[in-house]
């Protein structure tokens, strides 16, 4: 496993877990400036909050955006809150850590690396690295939102979305143009996936739409 | 780079796309492509392309002539018609070098007027029912392909077999197809699309003729949207339904107004009616789109409305009950042939400026207009849509709403090469003349 390590002198008790799970990590002295060369033989990030939690989380999303690279967060119980929907976080561990827990956390998001970030409903896959969608192994050509609604779709299965929660949640709360966008938008999905697919969004009339 | 940018350029990428193809339309309405490499991909988002403003109609003159076209990410599309290699297309908005938009593309003309509605809190809606015919070819004679002789030739199904692959290739691309059938004319045919918002929907209408164009070239035949390519038989229309939506709700919806309309749906339909005269130029830009709107066929000629006319300009559908969604009007002078981007932001102008004055709509006409004298008709207080392009373009040249909508520089560039085609159109002499007056005179 090659770990990358930010910052590179961590607290002790960080260290002292890492040593004992195995685990050697190559130091990263500026988050900001790690370029995809300099990243392309570690497998994951581990980057401890410390004393400036919001600073690191805003690193961590546009390094995770820039390198598509998983993130375990170490953080403090208080900072939680910080922590929920941040981006590229891709998991936690409160400080001070304990070595069996992290060595686990850390060999399971290589190997969930390794899947390829494929995610899959039946013969559709979505590459969530490449953003390429296949349908029975045939590129379906969508467009960016078509991609990321069927994405959120498949995350979030056989659940029923209303109108207004998809438009926050796919679309983001700056979206003019109201729920009708979504309405179009399923209808394209629902055309692009064909006559037989079209049926995995269901329409739940009068409420919103669930997938499978 | 936005995100929606850097999902196309993987896509490229990861799809070996090898032309990613720019779209932008002229002023009459035809579609123009720039091909560009996926490496020079980045910097068209980030600069755009340059190209000869001045070889376009209705752009640039000689000595302001650099434009750049910057691709709209959201509208990155794989066409589904190429089979050896993979192709795709973007729309793009036009620009001056200095960056700031320019006023004689017809797509920044419609972003304007859109603007303008979501401004007061509008989403502006279209569903287009689209026109058009088959003919063996394009030469002077057409021969339509399900009768006369080209019908030996041909099985009677076969141009539903291209209606059906056209309809394959357009719900690819993401444009839903509702409903299609073979229309009164011979070889006519017509295929309703989805709702979409407007600007989507005039992007949609581009690829749409594109579409048809493509499947009919690869089987060998050809496809117009001429707006009256046959004497005796229905021109080509492109009735447009429209509605205005607040957030969620329909703004024309109305639980229980005879019209069917809420009082801004009725101030929308009589700001239509009170301009429809002016904007008829853009709606039916051609000579020939005049031969189209004339009494004994399907196209209206009068500004009236109702509710269950057909040959009313306006059509207020009955919606169908607790569907308030559905309710919208329906404009049905339009032809296939015309400008969509211009034409949309016109009947959004017209029909805003309706909602801002307070237009009064007029009493609905259910009777036969057609059987009424020319005195009746003018005590009734309804008039004639131009009868020829001459007349609409005087119209059109009077009207602050038109110049004001389409900007200073579409209107003037828009008069002067249709007075130039009505010019032509004048000098030639017909069939008809030298059929009629050549054996008596």
């Amino acid at each position: 496993m090659n770990a990358g390590l930010f910052p590179d002198e961590c607290s002790e008790a960080l260290a002292t877990a890492l040593a004992l799970a195995g685990v050697v990590p190559k130091g990263i002295s500026d988050l900001a400036a790690l370029t995809p060369e300099m990243a392309a033989d570690l497998d994951l990030l581990i980057v401890e909050l410390g004393e400036e939690p919001m600073r690191r989380i805003r690193h961590i999303s546009h390094t995770a955006e820039t390198l598509g690279i998983p993130i375990l967060a170490v953080i403090d119980a208080a900072q939680f809150p910080l922590v929920e929907g941040a981006a590229g976080v891709t998991d936690v561990i409160v400080s001070p850590p304990d070595a069996p827990e992290i060595g686990f956390r850390l060999r399971r998001m290589v190997n969930a690396g390794s899947g390829e970030g494929t995610i899959s409903y039946e013969d559709l896959a979505l590459n969530t690295l490449t953003y390429q969608a296949l349908l029975s192994g045939v590129p379906l050509d969508l467009t960016f939102m078509e991609y990321e609604l069927l994405r959120f779709f498949i995350d979030n299965q056989r659940r029923v979305w209303t109108r207004e929660q998809l438009l926050s949640k796919v679309w983001g709360y700056d979206y003019f143009g109201g729920a009708r966008t979504v309405d179009v938008h399923v209808r394209r999905l629902r055309s692009k996936l064909g006559e037989e697919r079209a049926a995995w969004i269901h329409t739940v009339r009068s409420v919103g739409y669930r997938f499978g | 780079m936005s995100k929606q940018a850097d999902y196309v350029l993987r896509t490229v990428q990861e799809r070996g796309i090898r032309f990613i193809r720019l779209w932008f339309t002229d002023v009459q309405g035809f579609l123009k492509s720039v091909s560009i490499s996926p490496q020079e991909l980045e910097t068209a988002f980030e600069e755009g392309m340059t190209f000869d403003g001045s070889s376009i109609d209705g752009y640039a003159r000689v000595q302001e002539a650099d434009m750049l076209a910057v691709p709209d990410p959201s509208t990155f599309q794989v066409l589904p018609w190429h089979d050896d290699e993979v192709v795709a297309r973007m729309f793009c908005d036009i620009v001056r070098p200095d960056g700031s938009a320019f006023e004689g593309d017809p797509r920044t003309v419609l972003k304007r007027n859109l603007e303008r509605a979501s401004d007061l809190g509008y989403t502006f809606y279209v569903a287009p029912e689209l026109e058009y015919f088959y003919f063996a070819d394009s030469g002077p004679d057409p021969q339509a392909l399900d009768h006369g002789g080209y019908f030996d030739l041909t099985p009677l199904d076969v141009a539903q077999e291209y209606r059906r692959k056209t309809i394959n290739a357009l719900e690819m691309m993401g444009i839903p197809v509702e409903h299609s059938h073979h229309e009164v004319a011979p070889s006519q045919h017509e295929i309703i699309v989805r709702y979409t918002d407007a600007l989507t929907m005039a992007d949609n209408i581009m690829s749409f003729r594109l579409t048809v164009k493509e499947v009919a070239l690869e089987h060998g035949i050809y496809a117009t949207f001429m707006p009256k390519p046959l004497e005796r038989h229905d021109g080509s229309g492109l009735h447009l339904h429209l509605s205005l939506f607040r957030g969620e709700e329909n703004v024309f919806h109305t639980p229980d107004d005879p019209t069917g309309l809420s009082p801004t749906g009725q101030q929308f339909v009589a700001g239509l009616l009170r301009h429809a005269r002016e904007i008829t130029a853009i709606t039916n830009q051609w000579v020939n789109s005049y031969k189209r709107l004339v009494a004994g066929f399907e196209a209206p000629i009068y500004v009236t409305w109702a509710h269950n006319n057909q040959s009313a300009l306006v059509r207020v559908p009955t919606a169908k009950r607790g569907k308030p969604a559905s309710v919208r009007v329906e404009y049905r002078s339009p032809d296939s042939a015309c400008n969509p981007y211009l034409a949309l932001s016109l009947l959004i102008a017209a029909g805003l400026e309706g909602i801002e004055k307070g237009y009064e709509l007029p009493e609905e006409v259910t009777g036969n207009v057609f059987a009424m004298s020319a005195s009746e008709r003018a005590e009734a207080g309804i008039e004639r849509l131009p009868e020829t392009l001459s007349e609409a373009l005087d119209l059109m040249e009077g009207s602050a709403l038109v110049r004001q909508a389409l900007g200073g520089h579409v209107h003037d560039w828009f008069l002067r090469n249709k007075r130039k085609e009505w010019d032509r159109y004048q000098q030639h002499v017909s069939r008809f003349e030298l059929e009629t007056y050549l054996p008596v005179l």
